[in-house]
């Protein structure tokens, strides 16, 4: 079983390239019995699309619903 | 004369690429060198625009460039893998979070953030954002926006700064992890009893 240390690594390295399918399970048995982690992984998920949209309210226009 | 050009609209364009590219760069001086060369590069009367948009689109393309340039040529000199003071103690608080079993301390695992999507919309929220990305570390910074903001593959991120895949990783969680830490304490849970 990960660690909730190792899985905090292993979903940031998600978010910078394609997990194993190896890696996918163990992160989805982990999520089964960790809350915390369920929560890490909403909250790398919205970082994405907050910076996302940082950047796109910044370099567009009235372009809100992007 | 488009009205794209009227000089409070380009005032407004400079003044938002300016907050970019400082955020970035960390320095007001080479922030205000990188916004100068793009609005040149995008003034210089060779392209037509269709409207302020396409002006801002174009304008924050050569901006990223000139942004990268700047990274590229400063991380000549500086040293991006050597640890400050401030990321030690971000590492120490990060493992502060955790038992000896390295699973979450009672209490200090990541809380549910409710419907975060709706900060989205908040200009407040927006203030409080950038207080956060302020607030890291300027290496840590500078990696996570190169990934985050200028859509670099972590390779290329690596490649650029010059660091080892498994470094560019360990730093960019450290920035992940600061800024989730950040946006709970300052943003979702304030006003919240937990702690
Ligand atoms: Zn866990």
């Amino acid at each position: 079983m990960l660690t909730c240390k190792e899985v905090t690594h292993l979903l940031s390295e998600g978010q910078d390239r394609k997990l194993t399918v190896a890696e996918r399970v163990r992160l989805e048995m982990h999520f089964l019995v960790c809350e915390g982690c369920g929560n890490f992984r909403k909250q790398m998920d919205f970082l994405r699309a907050a910076c996302r949209r940082y950047v796109g309210e910044r370099s567009r226009d009235d372009d809100r619903n992007d | 004369m488009n009205d794209c050009f009227a000089p409070e609209a380009l005032e407004a364009l400079r003044r938002d690429m300016l907050r970019f590219a400082s955020l970035q760069l960390r320095d007001d001086a080479a922030a205000e060198d990188a916004v100068q060369e793009a609005l040149a590069a995008a003034l210089d009367g060779k392209r037509k625009f269709e409207g302020r948009a396409a002006l801002k689109t174009w304008v924050f393309a050569i901006l990223r460039n000139k942004i990268v340039d700047a990274i590229r040529q400063r991380s000549r000199s500086v040293n991006v893998s050597s640890l400050s003071a401030e990321e030690e103690a971000m590492d120490e608080t990060f493992d502060s979070l955790f038992k000896p079993n390295a699973h979450w301390n009672p209490g200090k695992g990541p809380k549910a953030w409710g419907d975060p999507e709706a900060a989205l919309g908040q200009e407040q929220f927006w203030a409080v954002f950038e207080a956060c990305l302020k607030y890291l570390p300027a290496n840590t910074a500078r990696v996570f926006m190169m990934r985050e903001f200028l859509e670099f593959d972590t390779d290329e991120v690596c490649a650029e700064l010059k660091i080892s895949s498994s470094n560019c990783h360990v730093i960019l969680h450290r920035a992940r992890n600061g800024l989730r830490r950040c946006l709970e304490q300052n943003w979702f849970a304030a006003g919240a009893s937990s702690c």
